[in-house]
């Protein structure tokens, strides 16, 4: 497998939505090219990090009057 | 000779459908609930596609709006996270497009770029990069980062790997095929990555030691 080979497979791979026998080939590619791992780990944590970090926090006074103006209208018919 | 019974799969109904169904039989306090339940992500994705604060606001609450509205159009093939957060992409395209006087707005803007096809920037990050930042500094280079992607890019990563769609949910919303969902989402992540290793890689160099013990 090459390293293009394996960047195509890459989302499916990070998605758990391989099958075994391409999951081992995946896994021996891996085994022998540094750069390949190196993005596959990194590309994880990309996601991870933006999973777990809020960057557009809604606080909570703003939340409560948008939900308070949100239900009136809905109340009247809106 | 033993006969494999098909297993009887028995799908539990989404939580939100009863909802919706005492929304529809006049139950304001059940669409409370839906509102309550959804309200952050909507924001969140009205503030990722505008990228201002007041637009976000009136986004969520016109996406809101228009879903209680137009509830009796729902058709429940779809689950109702899904459909609201497709009012909410269209409501933010259309702020977008008013702020732009006009100009067309569409989730397929700036995607011919090549950039971030191919990894160019191949060291490796720091073991928890983050912890190198405060909070505050996080969330900036997050959202920078994610600020300078194609808008085409931007949206799917963001309801695809953010806010948990699924590919086929994604593409459904969007308005997008199934293998332009994942051509669009592989070069994000590693458009991001890329962009990210700027702050998170593993620093070598002069002036730097291993703190091995």
């Amino acid at each position: 497998m090459t390293c293009s080979e394996f960047l195509a497979l890459l989302d499916d791979l990070i998605d758990d939505s391989v099958t075994a026998e391409t999951r081992a080939e995946l896994q021996a590619h891996l085994h022998g090219c540094e750069h390949c791992e190196v993005t596959l780990n990194t590309t994880r944590k990309t996601i991870e990090i933006y999973r777990s970090h809020e960057i557009y926090d809604l606080p909570a006074g703003l939340r409560e009057r948008l939900h308070a103006a949100i239900m009136a209208r809905c109340k009247k018919g809106c | 000779m033993a006969i494999i019974q098909p297993i009887a799969v028995e799908l539990e109904p989404h939580p939100d459908v009863a909802l919706v169904e005492r929304v529809r039989g006049g139950d304001v306090s059940a669409y409370d609930t839906l509102v309550r339940k959804y309200e952050r992500q909507i924001f969140r994705i009205a503030q990722h596609i505008t990228q201002n604060r007041e637009d976000a606001e009136d986004v969520m609450q016109d996406a809101f709006l228009k879903a209680y509205e137009k509830l009796e159009q729902f058709q429940g093939n779809s689950k109702f996270y899904t459909w609201l957060v497709r009012i909410a992409v269209n409501e933010s395209l259309m702020r977008l497009r008013k702020r732009r006087t006009g100009k067309m707005v569409s989730i397929d803007e700036d995607v011919e770029t090549e950039e971030g096809s191919v990894p160019r920037d191949l060291a490796d990050w720091a073991p928890d990069p983050e912890q190198n930042y405060n909070q505050s500094e996080l969330a900036e280079i997050l959202r920078k980062t994610i600020q300078g992607l194609p808008q085409g890019f931007r949206i799917v990563f963001v309801l695809r790997d953010v806010e948990g769609l699924s590919t086929e949910e994604t593409a459904e919303t969007l308005g997008l095929s199934i293998p332009a969902v994942k051509s669009r989402l592989l070069r994000a992540r590693l458009q991001l990555r890329e962009r990210l290793s700027r702050y998170f890689r593993r620093k070598k160099g002069p002036g730097e030691t291993r703190n091995e013990k």
